[in-house]
């Protein structure tokens, strides 16, 4: 008897009773009591409580941006004064690229995911994964307590010189922020060294599927970026609280070299939100069209490509800084690269849908979104590259919604899609499909609505960060702030029809979806060391679906 | 059952070293543990290589001003404190050597004598330090060095003190690992079959020499 079908042998549709094999408790019940769930090594149980943390600071992050937007509803004063305001936009950008978009996808889906796509027992590393945890609750908790104790109004970049001389509390957020850069470095070097020894025998690099492979290009990211950022921030408090001058132009320092340190981590970073999300997206495109990736090779490399190029590519945001015609030239052109390899994916997914035998379900629903949103996101990527178009675009409402597209956008479709299609390998439980995609088109359809008035808006020439704007803004101004309410809405719905399944919702087969990724050929939810008895072997690759058409069951091939 | 099958056959040592239940082997464990390590370098480098940047972003800037402060420092103190950090580089090494033959005795001497010498580099330091705020040639707006009043003299100076300290702040990390590590071999911990330990904490010390050897020349040097 082949050792893989002894543990994840059970047909999808029926939920399975556990009656052939003697009884191992799931992660979720081994140990109840709170110190067994705080001070876990179980990556399984590290990555629930990453996903509780970062679903707190999505909400915290999505109630600054549902209050900026409040603002912006007429040209003058709305709802709150100038400062607040700049304290608002600020910290909507802060929580939810340090809190919510970098951690999120590694943190929670990374995490439980990895070790059961290599066949492994857990992360190279857990105790470092737990402390990467806790760094990052550590640095969320100081930089909270420094936004309700002043805030910060130098937008989430903290360009210099303002941001060593602005009255607000500065340097506990950016202390915070240099605290969770830790905590995304440990977990990079922990999925690295993971991927490199923990694979089990018969998974070879080129059968490893292609959310190890992006998550793996991510910890690449994550490790030779983030070092760079902690010296800024460092840098920054020290010059907020010292004044050295070093990027203060009054003491003969270089802003400009802030910028450029900022950005080698910054526009890399924006990667290490955006890859988990191709990753995911490959996953659940295969899982949904029951078909193997199409081109898996190129979907793998072109991770790692783009995590290459993203290296070279920072100088697209100074095209307006002061920076050599010749350098914006060659910044261009390596920007574009991101496009091209970002174009293969694109590709490759939809080669994949096609001919398959698609199954509607919500993932796959984020899944269209998450195409929308990258092709068009992404072209307005490939057309800011183009120095002389960033020009007159560069700081409007363009940028803002370009960005919201590609990064947000992908990164939320992506999360959202993981959360659903993963919802029963991590609880057990099934969640409603039918309120599933109604809230699926809620949110699609409010991310647009919120950004495309915002493309409209900057195109037109209205800056971001502006804390009024003149009266022929108004009426786009409240078409996105309406946008943003449906966008909240569908969240809402979400949330409770989410809770609802993990408290109600009827007991989901071991694998609901019959998919052949390798993290369902353990029991959903997965023992605490992820399988009984010996270690399933790994004679296909992932996603291998002999006939598209024939729902077959995982081990009838 | 994974289980360690790679101590097989070495009965008899002590301490053997404790495979964690989620590797296939000990061989494994050690790769991630070296490798992990390795990562960590990594991101040490990155994290000096912004200091590197910001300097030759400074030098370009002020050519002048940064050749003429280079010579304020003690040239003679900074050869010293290199020679002292090669050297302990080179016990740590040894130490690894010695922890391979499971001679623990040796391996506390070599740490010993790369404590010390960690020592000596920051007490040399410490007198470089006092003679730089006796001269007040410190950083940004602190500096008030009457022999040096170019523009970009103030802006070396807080390079100077930003890299250098940040580097005695890894000698003091390094210190306590190698301390932590000769704690170990105190305990006659490590043999053929485990000297992981000794060999990270020696690879993350000679980080911390390969760092100052760039920093020597680029601050004292040129």
């Amino acid at each position: 008897m082949s050792p893989s079908s002894s543990i994840a042998a059970e047909p999808g549709a029926v939920p399975a009773p556990d009656e052939h094999h003697e009884h191992h408790p799931s992660y979720l019940v081994d140990g109840t009591t709170v110190k067994s769930w705080l001070l876990t090594l179980d990556h399984k149980r590290i990555g629930v409580m990453y996903l509780i943390w970062v679903l707190l600071f999505f909400l915290i992050g999505g109630i600054y941006a549902l209050i900026v937007r409040l603002e912006l509803l007429t040209p003058g004063p709305t709802i709150i004064d100038a400062m607040t305001y700049n304290r608002a936009f600020t910290m909507h950008g802060v929580v939810m690229i340090f809190l919510f978009m970098i951690p999120a996808i590694p943190g929670a889906f990374g995490n439980f995911m990895l070790p059961l796509m290599l066949g492994a027992k857990d992360v190279a590393f857990p105790r470092l994964n737990l402390l990467s945890l806790y760094l990052l609750l550590t640095g969320a908790f100081i930089a909270i307590w420094g936004m309700i104790n002043g805030g910060m109004d130098t937008g989430w970049t903290f360009y210099t010189p303002y941001s060593t001389h602005t009255t607000t509390t500065v340097a506990p957020i950016l202390f915070g922020a240099f605290i969770i850069g830790f905590s995304s470095i440990a977990t990079g070097l922990n999925f690295i060294v993971t991927t490199h020894t923990m694979r089990a025998p018969g998974i070879t690099w080129f059968k490893m599927p292609l959310f190890v492979w992006a998550m793996y290009a991510t910890a690449c990211i994550q490790v030779l970026a983030t070092p760079v950022l902690g010296l800024v921030l460092l840098l920054v408090v020290g010059e907020h609280l010292f004044h050295f001058g070093i990027f203060d132009p009054a003491q003969g320092g270089d802003p400009v070299l802030f910028q450029h340190l900022f950005w080698f981590y910054s526009h890399p970073a924006v990667y290490i939100m955006v890859l988990p999300a191709f990753g995911v997206m490959s996953e659940v495109v295969a899982a949904f069209s029951r078909k193997n990736i199409f081109g898996y090779r190129a979907v793998a490399f072109s991770s790692l490509g783009i995590a290459f190029v993203g290296f070279f590519a920072w100088g697209h945001h100074m095209f307006v800084s002061g920076q050599s015609t010749f350098n914006a030239g060659v910044f261009a052109v390596l920007t574009m690269l991101v496009g091209v390899f970002t174009a293969i994916k694109v590709f490759n997914w939809v080669g994949t849908v096609y001919k398959g035998a698609v199954d509607f379900k919500t993932p796959f629903a984020y899944f269209c979104g998450f195409l929308y949103f990258t092709v068009f996101g992404g072209m307005t990527g490939v057309a800011f590259a183009t120095a002389s178009l960033d020009v007159p675009w560069h700081d409007t409402y363009f940028v803002v919604a370009h960005f919201h597209f590609i990064m947000v956008g992908a990164t939320i479709m992506a999360f959202m899609a993981a959360l659903h299609y993963w919802f029963p390998k991590m609880f057990g439980k099934m969640y409603h499909e039918g309120w599933g995609l109604v809230s699926a088109a809620l949110i699609i359809l409010g991310f647009n609505a919120t950004f495309i008035p915002q493309f409209l808006l900057g195109n037109a020439g209205m800056p971001r960060r502006y804390y009024e704007y003149p009266e022929r803004f108004q009426t786009l101004n409240v078409a996105s702030t309406a946008g943003a309410s449906l966008l909240a809405f569908g969240f809402l719905i979400s949330a409770i029809y989410l809770t609802y399944a993990l408290v109600y919702g009827r007991r989901a087969a071991s694998n609901p979806w019959r998919s052949r990724g390798y993290e369902w050929m353990t029991e959903s939810p997965p023992p605490t060391h992820n399988f009984v008895g010996p270690q399933p072997t790994y004679s296909e690759e992932p996603h291998f679906y002999v006939e598209p058409q024939k729902a077959e069951v995982p081990d009838a091939v | 059952m994974q289980s360690s099958t790679a101590t097989a056959g070495v009965a008899g040592v002590p301490h053997r070293p404790q495979v964690a239940a989620h590797f296939a082997s000990l061989e494994v464990q050690n790769h991630a543990a070296r490798l992990g390590m390795w990562l960590f370098l990594a991101t040490e480098i990155l994290l000096f290589a912004g200091l590197f940047v910001i300097y030759a972003n400074y030098r370009f800037l002020f050519p002048e001003a940064f050749a003429l402060a280079s010579r304020e420092l003690n040239l003679n103190l900074g050869t010293f404190n290199t020679l002292l950090l090669i050297t302990s580089s080179f016990t740590a090494a040894m130490a690894v050597h010695y922890a391979k033959e499971a001679k623990n005795k040796q391996v506390v001497v070599m740490f010993v004598l790369t404590i010390l010498m960690a020592m000596g580099f920051l007490v040399v330091k410490y007198f470089e330090y006092a003679h730089k705020f006796h001269e007040h040639q410190l950083p940004g707006p602190y500096y008030a060095f009457p022999g040096l009043t170019l523009p970009g003299a103030s802006a070396y100076f807080t390079i100077y003190f930003l890299s250098t300290g940040l580097h005695a702040f890894h000698v003091i990390v390094g210190m306590i690992v190698l301390g932590w590590v000769t704690l170990k071999a105190m305990r006659n911990e490590f043999s053929a079959y485990n000297y992981t330990a000794v060999e990270l904490g020696s690879m993350y010390w000679h980080l911390v020499d390969l760092v100052w050897i760039f920093l020597f020349p680029m601050l004292y040097l040129i």
